[in-house]
């Protein structure tokens, strides 16, 4: 016994790994390797279509942009343990509150948008209180949100105002302080050096003549970058984030050693409905109303993403780094294949045959770490 | 055992009744710093629920824990683990998909000063886990391995570690060896034995008597909710630690059937 225990210079049976199968062993990996396929893919088939020129590539960033912000949370929310299927629901009815209370109640813009928050995070945590106190599977209860969010969704604009799409949300929110946090756009000085440097395109003529075309970054996408920092620096570099990988991993074995695992679950729901009303917010502000069918199927394209970058589905493993670059391959292939003229229907296609290969790679990974055969 | 010291924990007439079913009637245990007090006892005799009940996740219906002389009464396993008294689970220890530093100090992570920010002290975790883990005789490729490549015995191992490292008084050990291998089951034996030496008072649960003796001071056996007596190493024989735990008679039956080797 104590020959062991006082000799433990080096175990035969462990073999050595080389660095590189150390570097492959990651969440990220399937994302990396996704987003350099689909960037070689479309640089040969499109790359002169102008999906690289100045326009196109705001354009699927922020479509990109857009599937970041529900991936955080709910890449979060996953390695947490647990899913929400009221994203997109969620969405919908972000959007259409702020329309409500701005155009129907008439008040300012900037209080609308701050009520809608705190609606919409309250109903994330009541998704997870009746989550964590009834034990029921979470998909179970996010599925009855995402029936009853998007019920009220068509119900009140019908009965408030008898249409189901809200306008004029732009003109009300002109000039609002808030608004502009999520509608509006940053660095257009640079934008306009580079266009004046004949860098980006400008307008040739018509009254915008000489002014870039792409004229700044959208909030849309600061907000997801900010989001996608702030996630990955909270699970990795925080005590807050080891609680997160705990609680998905083993509940009950993180109960034991005293991690308030019920308070993470919610907060993370939080978190995800948080992420909802910020793409929502955005939405609205972009197109200056708000409708009833907005978000459909969002949390199963969320969901997605984050198993493209690496997550598993049953918790306990994942990246904000590899959601947000399974949200970039989404954003770029739905455009792209705009772009290069192919039917935009496939797009499905693609997003089931990704998800597969995801899966697939995912489970091999996870046995490569855990060493389980 | 120290006869001067004072003891560590007692328990008095512990009952616990769960609706009409009385699973512990009576139990009464003293524990002493550095001893390594095994709890014998078949299924259903009221082992686990007697060590729920002194960590925290269950209440006595009657009794009284006094923990270094003054009562106590635990609302959750927090209280108790607060107090010194760690409990190390057969199967719920570890996360397999976290690495071993991440698991050592899940629920008590060190932090540092980052700006505004409070950061989760990695370098300091690694280092502290890879020493931990030197000083148990475990050889880590890094402080990053996940505990899934870890065998059934070094999962004990680190967790028993981790109880220690964090300032456990009392370490109740629930079946750690009953789904390990010899070669495993050693390692964690050789782990009991050097955590006692270090003056802390390990509860160790097992229905393996010869596992029992091979580190154990002192042997109470539980037999339906109740306490068939303590005796000291080198009182009992391994046969009449058998016989009490099985009660008796029918033991002694099926063991002529079945050739001594039970």
């Amino acid at each position: 016994m104590s020959d062991m225990a006082d000799a433990p210079a080096s175990d035969e049976r462990i073999k050595q790994t080389s660095a590189l199968r150390k570097a492959l062993i990651r969440p990220e990996l399937g994302g990396i390797c996704g987003t350099v396929i689909v960037f070689v893919l479309f640089a040969i088939f499109a790359g002169d279509s102008g999906m690289f020129n100045s326009q196109g590539i705001l354009n699927w960033s922020i479509v990109s942009a857009q599937f970041m912000i529900i991936a955080v949370g709910a890449c979060l929310l996953m390695i947490a343990g647990e899913f929400d299927l009221s994203v997109g629901s969620m969405i919908g009815f972000a959007g259409m509150m702020i329309a409500i209370f701005s155009i129907t109640l008439g008040w300012p813009v900037w209080q609308a948008i701050l009520v809608t928050f705190a609606l919409c995070v309250a109903i994330g945590a009541l998704n997870g209180i009746i989550v964590v106190r009834t034990g029921l599977p979470s998909f179970i209860v996010t599925l009855a949100f995402l029936f009853i969010l998007r019920g009220f969704t068509i119900y009140l604009p019908q009965l408030i105002e008898r249409k189901t799409i809200i306008g004029g949300i732009d003109k009300a929110a002109e000039g609002d302080w808030l608004a502009a946090l999520f509608g509006g756009k940053i660095l257009k000085g640079l934008f306009a050096w580079l266009g004046d440097a004949g860098i980006i395109a400008v307008f040739e003529r018509g009254n915008r003549a000489g002014q870039p075309v792409v004229d700044g970054i959208p909030m849309l996408i600061v907000w997801a970058l900010m989001l996608v920092a702030f996630g990955h620096f909270v699970l990795t570099r925080t005590k807050f984030g080891n609680w997160i990988f705990a609680s998905g991993g083993d509940a009950q074995a993180a109960r034991y050693v005293g991690v308030p695992v019920n308070r993470v679950k919610i907060l993370m729901f939080m978190f995800t409905a948080f992420c909802a009303t910020v793409f929502a917010t955005c939405q609205v502000m972009e197109f200056g109303s708000a409708g009833a069918d907005r978000g459909l199927l969002k949390e199963f394209e969320a969901i997605i993403a984050v198993v493209i970058g690496g997550a598993l589905l049953t918790g306990g493993y994942g990246s904000v780094i590899g959601a947000a670059l399974g949200a970039l391959i989404f954003g770029v292939v739905q455009q792209g294949l705009f772009f290069a003229n192919v039917e935009s229907s496939l797009f499905r296609v693609f997003l089931g045959v990704i998800l597969l290969f995801a899966v697939v790679l995912n489970t091999y990974i996870r046995r490569m770490i855990t060493g389980e055969r | 055992m120290n006869p001067e010291h004072a003891p560590l924990i007692e328990m008095k007439n512990i009952e616990k009744h769960f609706g009409s079913v009385i699973a512990l009637n009576g139990v009464s245990l003293e524990i002493y710093p550095g001893e390594c007090h095994c709890l014998l006892g078949d299924n259903g005799a009221g082992k686990s629920t007697f060590i729920k009940t002194m960590s925290g996740v269950h209440k006595p219906t009657r009794g009284e824990i006094l923990f270094e002389g003054k009562p106590m009464h635990f609302e959750d396993p927090r209280d108790a683990i607060t107090a010194g008294i760690a409990t190390v689970y057969q199967d719920l220890a570890m996360i397999p998909l976290m690495s071993v530093s991440r698991n050592f100090f899940m629920g008590n992570e060190p932090e540092k000063k980052f700006g505004p920010f409070k950061l989760f002290d990695h370098a300091y975790a690694n280092e502290i886990t890879m020493q931990e883990m030197r000083k148990m005789g475990i050889n880590l490729r890094g402080p990053d391995q996940a505990v899934g490549t870890l065998s059934g015995g070094e999962r004990q191992t680190v967790a028993i570690a981790r109880a220690v490292h964090f300032g456990a008084k009392v370490l109740i050990l629930d079946e750690p060896t009953s789904a390990l291998g010899v070669r495993q089951t050693a390692n964690v034996l050789a782990t009991i034995d050097k955590v006692r030496k270090d003056g802390i008072a390990v509860v160790f649960i097992t229905h393996n008597v010869r596992h029992a003796l091979a580190v154990g001071d002192r042997f109470t056996v539980l037999n339906r909710g109740k306490t068939l007596g303590t005796a000291q190493r080198g009182q009992i024989t391994p046969d009449e630690l058998q016989d009490l735990m099985a009660g008796g008679q029918e033991m002694v039956a099926l063991e002529s059937s079945l050739g001594g080797t039970v």
